[in-house]
């Protein structure tokens, strides 16, 4: 199609994890909450607020294509300041189904979301929502190997 | 059937933010540009039940209790994009009915 894309999330290169062996969906959520929180973005009830979320409304999303997603997150009041996280899985990880929480979704890219205004933050989800409709941008972020691969793909997109 | 009444309509996801923030915000639009006025409210999954009674549709990410006698939706098609047309098209569809 040939069309530039600049997606604007808050998103730093430092918040990008690469994870060869991830070994649950709690894993990966920790560790992508620790990078945030290193940096004052969210408080520490956060983690916990998220892991706690994720069992009983998971936030797997199964897209078109063989790349899978999630995007946990969870209540305003733990977050200080809105901040992406997003961990690339070398090997899939299993996250369950947002509208069928019983399914299973081999997912290869989480996106840990941290927004205190929601009706200000829409535009950070849509920006989110954008990648997820991507096949190709997807394929893009999965075979990435640094953060600056990650960041280079986002913020120039040409078909 | 008074086709100009304002719908309206009960946007829920997992914790009332984000998520249904975002689905309002598309269905508000796409169902203007279709010329259906419609109001959305938004809740928590786990209000779906005490918030449904004056609406006419209930939209969600998440399942929804059944026996709510309402027509409901449940999908993700406006963060996948799967299958978005077809919902568009049913909501319009269930609101030009009421």
């Amino acid at each position: 199609m040939g069309m530039a894309l600049e997606i604007k999330i808050p998103l730093q290169e430092e918040n990008i994890l690469f994870l060869s062996d991830a070994k649950d969906s709690s894993e990966v959520i920790t560790r992508l909450s620790d990078a945030l929180e290193k940096q004052g973005y969210i408080k520490s009830s956060f983690r916990d607020a998220v892991l706690e979320r994720e069992l009983s409304l998971p936030t797997g999303l199964e897209l078109d294509g063989q790349i899978h997603a999630a995007i946990p997150h969870a209540d305003i009041e733990h977050v200080n300041f809105p901040s992406v996280a997003l961990a690339v899985l070398q090997k899939p990880v299993i996250f369950r189904c947002m509208v069928e929480p019983e399914k299973e979704i081999p997912v290869r890219l989480v996106f840990l979301l941290a927004m205190n205004e929601p009706k200000k933050q829409v535009e950070l989800l849509q920006q989110v929502a954008t990648i997820l409709q991507d096949s190709e941008l997807l394929r893009k972020l999965v075979n990435s190997k640094t953060g600056k691969e990650v960041m280079e793909a986002l913020i120039i997109h040409n078909d | 059937m008074n086709q100009q009444r304002v719908k309206r309509i009960l946007v829920a996801c997992g914790t009332a933010i984000a998520t249904s923030t975002l689905v309002a915000v598309r269905i508000k639009e796409e169902m203007a540009k279709r010329g259906i006025n419609v109001e959305t409210r938004q809740c928590k999954a786990t209000e779906i039940t005490s918030q449904a009674q004056d609406v006419d549709l209930i939209v969600s990410t998440t399942p929804v209790p059944s026996g709510l006698n309402k027509p409901v939706i449940q999908t993700l098609a406006f963060l996948t994009g799967i299958g978005k047309e077809d919902v568009l098209n049913q909501i319009e569809k269930i609101l030009k009915e009421m």
